[in-house]
Formats: structure tokens, C-alpha cells, sequence
């Protein structure tokens, strides 16, 4: 079976290579996604973002779990950081995901953010996309939520879910900018400990502050690790579904979603493109210009520009 | 300990001293005169002189032996009155074969028990389940009922042989068939000597054995200590250990402080569940390692004894001088040993079993040659007892009680060693204690980051491994190993079913249905345990019923 | 194109001890690989599935406990059942060199035993994982 066929028929092993080739920019990567783009646009994709350590990779587990019933199939992303230095990457959602490892509905892909420096990583979407048409109604991505780049799921996501524990200073985390607007539901974590409900309450406050949106984002308080009130979080996403829907937010994402992967894919090869323009061993010297003050960086690139729109 | 004239004569000398050592180019040696440092990252200077221990006060910080803060020993005459307990750790395969080794050892001259119990065994699963397939017996005895701990200690007096067994997340469950056996023979409970490990907060945190969630963990552990300090009087209840954090990786001073950060929770819980101090602190004991640093190795278990002691008497109020009493098994440090060379095991065994007893071990496990690669043959653990008779009886050692003290090296890297401990204590306090600090992966993180770096000196060669990055030859490979046979899992299943049919059913199912209510209750859950187990409920069916109502505990791997 | 080797340390079987499992999986890490790292006490179904979704190049089993020669090789049995007969396989532990032959015909492709230094590890891998067609 070859790749193709096989994530359009769901195939494991399939969707697993395709992810790979994404991932790794292989050069079949381009025609698969050529022949399984038209079968996108169905699936429903949820972002959750959060600092390290509120029990993200715990509640994807619980929630994919309860999602995962009747014929319905989900789809994991977990996204780790890559090492700068070495390039590697410990990817550490998936010890987490145990529970479901065997269950025939989830499929969990562990993927390293590998330079890119958001919460998520360049693959992320075109991999959200191979599970899309390999029929996942539900894609979960899991993201870095590292600081300032948790906004980043925004863009890959219908629905962003923020992720929450007491005590983990998440009142000053909770005030960086971006965060509170784009969390469509919040999520209070470790419900059993002290201070869930303080927590839970700030954010509360917070939001309807700076919420001018017809949306109203629910504050939930949840206990993954004992599988304690996942069944709201998923009502609140769904209700959130709806009313994107309802009110052809829905459709409209969804172009937004498309442009943006023209746009990325735009973005990625022109970058290719135009850093193979500047490593011609005739722009040495002007480059060497460049760092002898001789000449500056927009003069350069307006040469290059030129160079390259004669080439093309 | 010295008037400030001597020491400033000193200090006066030393700086002369020091100008002319400066000049002295550096050795040949890989390294400079000048950087030393143990793996706990506590600097050794060149030499150490009273300058060094100045500020000490003779009765204050050591104390005289069997005397609080017990620095020098828990117990007046130590040694002199009475030898450690020679207690190897042992257990393979079936009971039958156990029960040979141990009465081999005993015929050669070791004075306690000590059960290893294979992998189903420690995890409450019985030998014919699923998941035991290629784990019964390898690494200890399988035991999955009261017929099996018969045959065990079939010839053994069990009010004669004091036992040790470790086992954690069922520990109730073992030492309710050790009573049930023990009542069966008409021995009553109060003879019973023994000790289970029952130490859980160390299998979250660097062992793995555990079954259960913390905190119907903690009420397994507090019922044990009520149930015994009633019952079981001589029994020692918990064996708080730090040496399978040591194997993981961790330094001596982690040892010290993550062991008695253990310690402290477990004392913070009974309390909590309205246990006095007093009645169950005397019956606490501890597992340490026995690392290759010889010297830091004696200095840390002085300052462990005394940091307890301080613990148990401020923090706790103890009034029993028993209860501020560190005493401690140990074991050599198998991480130490290694597959090439074997026979050089035997050396570096016999370094770490002195620096045991140079610090006051009251129990001593000597590892064998053959660790690395299997369990230990019979001539192989044969030599790893004569090592603890060799000192014992041979070397001298044991003449005189705590005899490093007073050495200017010694003393004060006790002190190092229990200052560095303290920072961690208090960082673990301020976590909100042991548990939650394994709970956030602290203590985890803390093991693995020592462990790497650990790792990374030997890969570099600057910490010489004799025979793995130096002084290597050419081996053959390993001859004439233990080998235990898989098809173990097979003829257990047979017993099993054997044993199952040969009871009465009716009477198993009242007593685990007593135990369920008793588990979802709060009464003390050793009595149900006792039933059940005489009844010849199994391992497993008891551990189940305990499942069904604590849950399982699913670990976070922290990284 | 920027290929990285994936690989999968994982622990079969009842054995706790994972001292060594992470000094590899982060010595891995340091060396430009992307590691999964299963945590104790998985199957070997668990084990193979993981695999498979995760695409990996490398699965390195870990096991103290002497259980190896039973688990280690119904590993590589579901991995090949699940198309990846391709995966470089290879184990460590405390593991006689007896049984390093059986491992051997039964697909594990090297074992690494106690005292080996990461860089063999290391090394051994980078030359060994096969690319995929």
C-alpha cells in the first residue's frame, strides 16, 4: 500500500510515515499533500496550551479517552522543544498518554519543535492535516506552552483551551499579553489541590475583564490525574464548536486556516529560496561589503530581489 | 574543641605552609593538587587540621555513644558488645531453593534472614498472572500465598531468626502471612524480630515497585505501625531507605537528605492519622548505601544519626530517647560493581562493607562478584559473607566504638555533609514535604541531573572506573552464572491452581469481602489482611481488592 | 531535507529501574536525536504500538530484571507483525553474554551490556539505523 492510499484509508503505519515526511521536508512530502488536501477540512481541531507542569499531557490523555467512543477516531499531536544546542529533542508528552496507548480509536504523535519558535512546530500543520484525511474527527494539539509563544496555537486551532494549575504562579502567567484573549475555555487543573478555587476564581475576574467577545469562556475546574470533570471540558468545546458554527465563525477559520497554510508553505520556500540566493559565491563579496560597512543590509536585498524575480 | 591561641598559631603556620605548597608544580596525575571534590561536590582540601573543626563542641555535636545526639552510635558499646548483623539479601526462584540458600547462609555463620522476592511477588501479582511471564523468580523468591512462606521458612525458628523482608506496596500483605505463619506454629507475634521495608515514598521516587497512590499508600503504612506497635512490638515497621536512590544516581548528601525527608513525612502522617510519636519512632529503621567514598561514606551516616536525632527531638518532640535513634541496615553499592573483571567486585566490596562499619551499620548486606551480571552463586556470596567475618573478626575495626572520630577530615566533612543536607530538607519543606516534592518531580529531577553528570565524568575519564575506562583487558566472557529457568512460570501456575482447589473457597471470598469493606472504611486493615491471607487468599487477590479501592498509581516518569 | 533519528527507549516487563534508560535516552538527546522514553512497566503490545504511531528508527530496550529473553524478542515479533521489520532493535540491562547469541537470532541487533560508554551507543546507532524506502 503505498503512502498515500494508506492515509486515506487510515492506515497506522501510513499516517505515521506521512508525518515523518512532513516533518523531515522530505521531498515526497509535497505530492502527498497535494493527493490528500482535497479530503481536509473535516476534522475538528483543538489546541491546549499551558506552562510546563499543569498536566496538559494528562487531561489530553482523559479527554481523548472519553472522545475516542463509537466510531469516533482522535488524533494526538504532542509538541516538545527541540534543543537548540544539540538539536535533539526529549519528546515527554506521550509517558503521560499510557492509558490509551492500545486503544484502536487514538493515534499520538510525538514531534519536537525543531527551530521553530513557537509552541508548536512547522509540521504541526501539514501533520494535522494527514490526520484530517485519514478521517480523525478530532485533533488534539498539544503544545510547548512555554511562555509567550502559546499564542501560537491560535493559529493551528478552531478552539484553544488553556490549561491552568494553582500555585504555579500561573496568576502572573495568566496576565501575559495574549493569553486571556485567545483561550476560548480555561482549564483549572490538579482541582484537588489547595488553591484551585483561588485560581480558578482569578482567572475568572481576569477574563471578563478583557473579554469584549461575543464568547464567553467557561473557567473549569478538573482533576485529570483522577479523571475528575473531563466530561465538562469536552461540553465546553463542543458548545464552543457550535457556536462557531452558529455564528459562520466556523467557515470563516477555516479560510483563514487554508490561507495560512498557503502562506507558511509560501513562507518556508521563499526562505529556501532566497538563503540559497545568498549563499552564491557571487554575493560573497557583497556580503563581505556588507560587514566592512562598505554597503547595507537593504541595498543587499533589493540585489538579491532583483537577482532572484530575473531568475524566476 | 581547641582555644583560640592554638588555632591562631596554627592558621599562622598553615599560611607558610600553604606559600610553599603553591609552589610545588603540579603531579603527574590527571589532575592538580588543588581541585578535589566528592561526588556530593563537596571540595576535599589537601589536609585538614584542628583549624577545621574549631568551632566544635565535643558533647554537643558527637556526644558520647548511646547518648543523644548519637553521632558516635546509637548504642553504648556497639561492636564490642554485639557484631552488626550479618543479614545477605537472598532469594531466587522457589521457595524450596530459598529455603536451601538461607539455611546455607545461616550454616555459615550469618546471624539474620533477608527475603528477596522476585518482581510479582514486590508488584502483588500472583506467579500465574499475565504479566509475571519471564519475571518469576529471577530476581527473588515467588511467593503468592501462605503455602508458599511455609515452605520458605520450612525448618526455620521463627522466633530465633530475626527476618527482614523487602517488600513495599504489599508489605501488609507479607507480614500478615509472616504472622499468620508465625501464629500457625504456635509462636505468638510479640517473639516475632524482623523488619519490612515498606518504605513506598522511594518507590515513586527511584524504585518502581509501587501499586498503589500515595495516599491510601500512607494509610496501609499507618495502619502497619499501629497494628505492630500493639501486636508486633519488636518488629521493625519501616526500613526508610535511601540506598535505591543512591543506585539511581544520587550523592550522599541527597542520600541523607531525601532518606530523612522520607522519614520526616512518614513521622508528619502517622501523627496526623493521631498516632503518638513515641509509640511507633523507636520502631523506625533506615537502608543506606555503601558508596565507594570511603571516608565520605563514614561521615555520612554520623551526620545522618545526628541530623535524626535533631529531626526527632525538635521537630517532633520525641520523649523516648529511643524514638531519636537512627539505626540502619546497609548494602554495598551494586551500581559500583562491575561486569568486567568480576573478581575486582570483591575489593571494592570490601572498601564499601568497612566504610559501613567504620560508620555503625547495625545490619550489613556485602554484595557479590557476580552482581553485575546474574544473581550471586554459592561461592560467590559464600566470599561476600566472609568479607563482613573478615572484618569483624580479623581486622580490629570493631575494638573500639566509632574510632574515626576526632580525625579532622572526618568530623568535618560530617559537618559538610549535614549542612549541604539540611539546604535540601529545607527546600523539601518548603515543596510542602517529601511527597509533594515527588509529586512535582523534584527529588527525580534531582537523581537523574547527579546520575548524568556521574555518567558524563566517567565518559570523559575523569572518574577512573578500574577496568571499564582504565587498566581494561581483554575478557572472555562470564562463566558458570545463576541461571534461572523460565520455565518457573509454567510449574508456578500448576501450584497455584493446586493450592486453589485444596481450599476452602467460601471461606477466601467472606474474608475479602471483609477486607473490601474494611479498605472503603477506616479501620485497621492488617486484621482483615491476617484472615484473608490464613484463609489462603493469594498475593494477587488480596492486592486486587485493594486496587478495586485505591486505585492504581500511574507514574509521570518526570524527566 | 532534515531527517532525525527517532527513538524509542523503552521498558519491558515488571522492572523498575530506569537509572540507565534516561542517561541514554538524554545521551541520545545530546547527540541530535528525538527520544520517546515509554516509562516502566510496558508491554510488549504497548511497546510495538508506540513504535509504530511514533515512526521510529530505533527502539533500545532496557531490562534488569533477566527477563530479556522472553520480552525482547515477542517485541521485535510485533513489530515485524506491524510492518516495521525495518527498525533497528537493540537492547541492554543486566545481560549475560550467554544470551547475547539467542537475542542476536532473535532480531535484537546489538546489546549493550553494563560499562558501556554512551558514545558506543551513541555511535552504533548513527551507523546503523537504516533508512527508510
Amino acid at each position: 500500500m503505498d503512502v498515500r492510499s494508506g492515509v486515506l484509508a487510515g492506515d497506522t503505519r501510513s499516517i505515521a510515515r506521512a508525518i515523518s515526511w512532513v516533518e523531515n521536508d522530505d521531498p515526497r512530502a509535497a505530492e502527498l499533500i497535494r493527493g490528500i488536501y482535497p479530503s481536509t477540512g473535516r476534522a475538528y481541531i483543538v489546541g491546549l496550551t499551558g506552562s510546563p507542569g499543569v498536566g496538559k499531557s494528562t487531561l489530553v490523555s482523559r479527554m481523548a479517552a472519553l472522545m475516542a467512543t463509537g466510531k469516533r477516531k482522535v488524533g494526538v499531536l504532542a509538541v516538545d522543544p527541540t534543543s537548540p544546542f544539540s538539536g535533539g529533542a526529549i519528546l515527554g508528552d506521550r509517558v503521560r498518554m499510557f492509558d490509551v496507548a492500545l486503544s484502536p480509536n487514538v493515534y499520538i504523535r510525538s514531534m519536537g519543535t525543531r527551530g521553530s519558535l513557537g509552541g508548536i512546530s512547522r509540521a504541526t500543520r501539514m501533520a494535522s492535516r494527514v490526520l484530517d484525511a485519514a478521517g480523525f474527527d478530532w485533533i488534539l494539539v498539544e503544545t510547548v506552552g512555554a511562555g509567550q509563544s502559546e499564542v501560537d496555537v491560535h493559529d493551528v486551532a478552531y478552539t484553544t483551551v488553556v490549561v491552568m494549575a494553582p500555585g504555579m504562579g500561573d496568576e502572573i502567567q495568566a496576565m501575559k499579553a495574549g493569553i486571556m484573549e485567545i483561550g476560548d475555555v480555561f482549564v483549572v487543573n490538579k482541582a484537588d489541590r489547595d488553591g484551585a478555587d483561588r485560581t480558578a476564581a482569578q482567572v475568572a475576574s481576569i477574563v471578563q475583564l478583557s473579554d469584549e467577545r461575543e464568547w464567553h469562556p467557561p473557567v473549569l475546574k478538573v482533576s485529570a490525574e483522577l479523571n475528575q470533570g473531563i466530561e465538562r471540558v469536552i461540553d465546553a468545546i463542543e458548545q464552543h464548536k457550535s457556536y462557531l458554527e452558529q455564528s459562520g465563525k466556523l467557515a470563516e477559520a477555516k479560510a483563514s486556516m487554508a490561507r495560512r497554510d498557503v502562506l507558511e508553505i509560501l513562507r518556508a520556500r521563499l526562505s529556501e529560496d532566497l538563503r540559497h540566493e545568498l549563499d552564491q559565491p557571487a554575493l560573497q563579496e557583497k556580503l563581505d561589503e556588507v560587514a566592512n560597512r562598505q554597503s547595507d543590509p537593504y541595498t543587499l536585498v533589493d540585489t538579491v530581489f532583483e537577482q532572484y524575480w530575473r531568475k524566476t | 574543641m581547641y582555644d583560640k591561641e592554638t588555632i591562631g598559631k596554627l592558621k599562622a603556620a598553615k599560611a607558610v605552609w600553604q606559600e610553599r605548597v603553591d609552589k610545588i608544580p603540579a603531579g603527574k596525575s590527571s589532575k592538580s593538587y588543588s581541585d578535589r571534590a566528592t561526588t556530593s561536590g563537596i571540595d576535599v582540601g589537601l589536609v585538614y587540621t584542628p583549624e577545621d573543626v574549631a568551632d566544635m563542641d565535643y558533647m554537643r555535636d558527637l556526644g558520647l555513644p548511646g547518648e543523644y545526639p548519637y553521632t558516635r552510635g546509637y548504642q553504648a558499646t556497639m561492636y564490642r558488645g554485639r557484631l552488626w548483623t550479618m543479614r545477605q539479601y537472598a532469594g531466587f526462584a522457589t521457595v524450596e531453593e530459598s529455603n536451601k540458600r538461607y539455611k546455607y547462609l545461616l550454616s555459615q555463620g550469618q546471624t539474620g534472614l533477608s527475603i528477596a522476592f522476585d518482581l510479582p511477588t514486590q508488584l502483588g501479582l500472583d506467579a500465574d498472572h499475565p504479566l509475571a511471564e519471564g519475571e518469576v523468580g529471577k530476581v527473588g523468591v515467588s511467593v503468592s500465598s501462605l503455602a508458599d512462606l511455609e515452605v520458605l521458612f520450612d525448618g526455620i525458628p521463627l522466633d530465633q531468626v530475626s527476618t527482614s523482608m523487602t517488600i513495599n506496596a504489599p508489605a501488609a500483605v507479607l507480614l500478615a502471612m509472616y504472622i499468620a505463619l508465625a501464629r500457625r506454629r504456635g509462636i505468638s507475634p510479640d517473639k516475632l524480630d524482623g523488619t519490612i521495608q515498606n518504605d513506598i515514598l522511594k518507590e515513586y521516587s527511584s524504585r518502581g515497585t509501587y501499586i498503589y497512590p500515595p495516599a491510601p499508600s500512607m494509610r496501609i503504612t499507618n495502619d502497619i505501625f499501629a497494628y505492630c506497635s500493639q501486636e508486633v512490638p519488636n518488629w521493625n515497621t519501616i526500613s526508610i531507605s535511601g540506598y535505591h536512590m543512591r543506585e539511581a544516581g544520587c550523592t550522599a548528601v541527597q542520600e541523607v537528605a531525601f532518606t530523612l525527608a522520607d522519614g520526616i513525612a512518614y513521622v508528619d502522617a502517622a501523627i496526623k492519622a493521631g498516632l503518638d510519636v513515641d509509640s511507633f519512632a523507636a520502631r523506625l529503621s533506615f537502608f543506606f548505601n555503601a558508596h565507594n567514598n570511603l571516608l565520605e561514606e563514614v561521615a555520612k551516616f554520623r551526620a545522618a544519626r545526628r541530623m535524626w536525632a535533631h529531626i526527632m527531638k525538635e521537630r517532633f518532640h520525641a520523649q523516648n530517647p529511643k524514638s531519636m535513634m537512627l539505626r540502619f541496615h546497609t548494602q554495598t553499592a551494586g551500581c559500583t560493581l562491575t561486569s568486567q573483571q568480576p573478581d575486582n567486585n570483591i575489593v571494592r566490596v570490601t572498601l564499601q562493607a568497612l566504610a559501613a562499619v567504620l560508620g555503625g551499620t547495625q545490619s550489613l548486606h556485602t554484595n557479590s562478584r557476580d552482581e553485575a551480571l546474574s544473581l550471586p552463586t554459592e561461592d560467590s556470596v559464600r566470599i561476600a559473607l566472609r568479607t563482613q567475618q573478615i572484618i569483624g573478626f580479623e581486622s580490629g575495626v570493631t575494638d573500639t566504638v566509632d574510632p574515626l572520630a576526632g580525625s579532622f577530615y572526618i568530623e568535618a566533612m560530617t559537618n559538610r555533609i549535614e549542612e549541604e543536607a539540611w539546604k535540601y530538607i529545607t527546600k523539601i519543606d518548603e515543596l510542602g514535604g517529601a511527597v509533594k516534592a515527588i509529586e512535582n518531580g523534584f527529588i527525580q529531577q534531582e537523581i537523574q541531573k547527579a546520575s548524568y553528570q556521574y555518567q558524563l565524568e566517567i565518559e570523559s575519564g575523569k572518574r577512573v572506573i578500574v577496568g571499564v575506562n582504565r587498566f581494561q583487558v581483554d575478557e572472555k566472557p562470564a562463566r558458570n552464572l545463576m541461571r534461572i529457568d523460565s520455565a518457573l512460570y509454567e510449574k508456578r501456575r500448576g501450584e497455584l491452581a493446586a493450592m486453589k482447589a485444596g481450599r476452602d473457597g467460601a471461606k477466601v471470598q467472606a474474608a475479602l469481602t471483609q477486607l473490601k469493606q474494611t479498605a472503603e472504611g477506616t479501620a485497621n486493615l492488617m486484621p482483615a489482611i491476617i484472615e484473608a491471607v490464613d484463609a489462603y487468599a493469594t498475593l494477587g487477590e488480596v492486592c486486587d481488592v485493594l486496587r478495586s479501592v485505591f486505585g492504581e498509581y500511574e507514574s509521570d516518569a518526570s524527566f | 531535507m532534515e531527517h532525525k533519528i527517532r527513538v524509542l527507549v523503552a521498558k519491558p516487563g515488571l522492572d523498575g529501574h530506569d537509572r540507565g534508560a534516561k542517561v541514554l535516552a538524554r545521551a541520545f538527546m545530546e547527540a541530535g536525536m528525538e527520544v520517546i522514553y515509554t516509562g516502566i512497566r510496558r508491554t510488549p503490545e504497548q511497546i510495538a504500538e508506540v513504535a509504530r504511531q511514533e515512526d521510529v528508527d530505533v527502539v533500545a530496550l532496557s531490562c534488569l530484571s533477566g527477563a530479556h529473553n522472553t520480552l525482547f524478542p515477542k517485541v521485535v515479533d510485533l513489530l515485524r507483525e506491524k510492518g516495521m521489520g525495518d527498525v533497528l532493535v537493540v537492547g541492554g540491562g543486566v545481560i549475560p553474554d550467554e544470551d547475547v547469541p539467542f537475542l542476536k537470532a532473535h532480531g535484537i541487533e546489538e546489546v549493550f551490556g553494563p560499562g558501556t560508554p554512551l558514545a558506543t551507543s551513541v555511535d552504533y546507532i548513527r551507523t546503523h539505523v537504516s533508512r527508510e524506502a
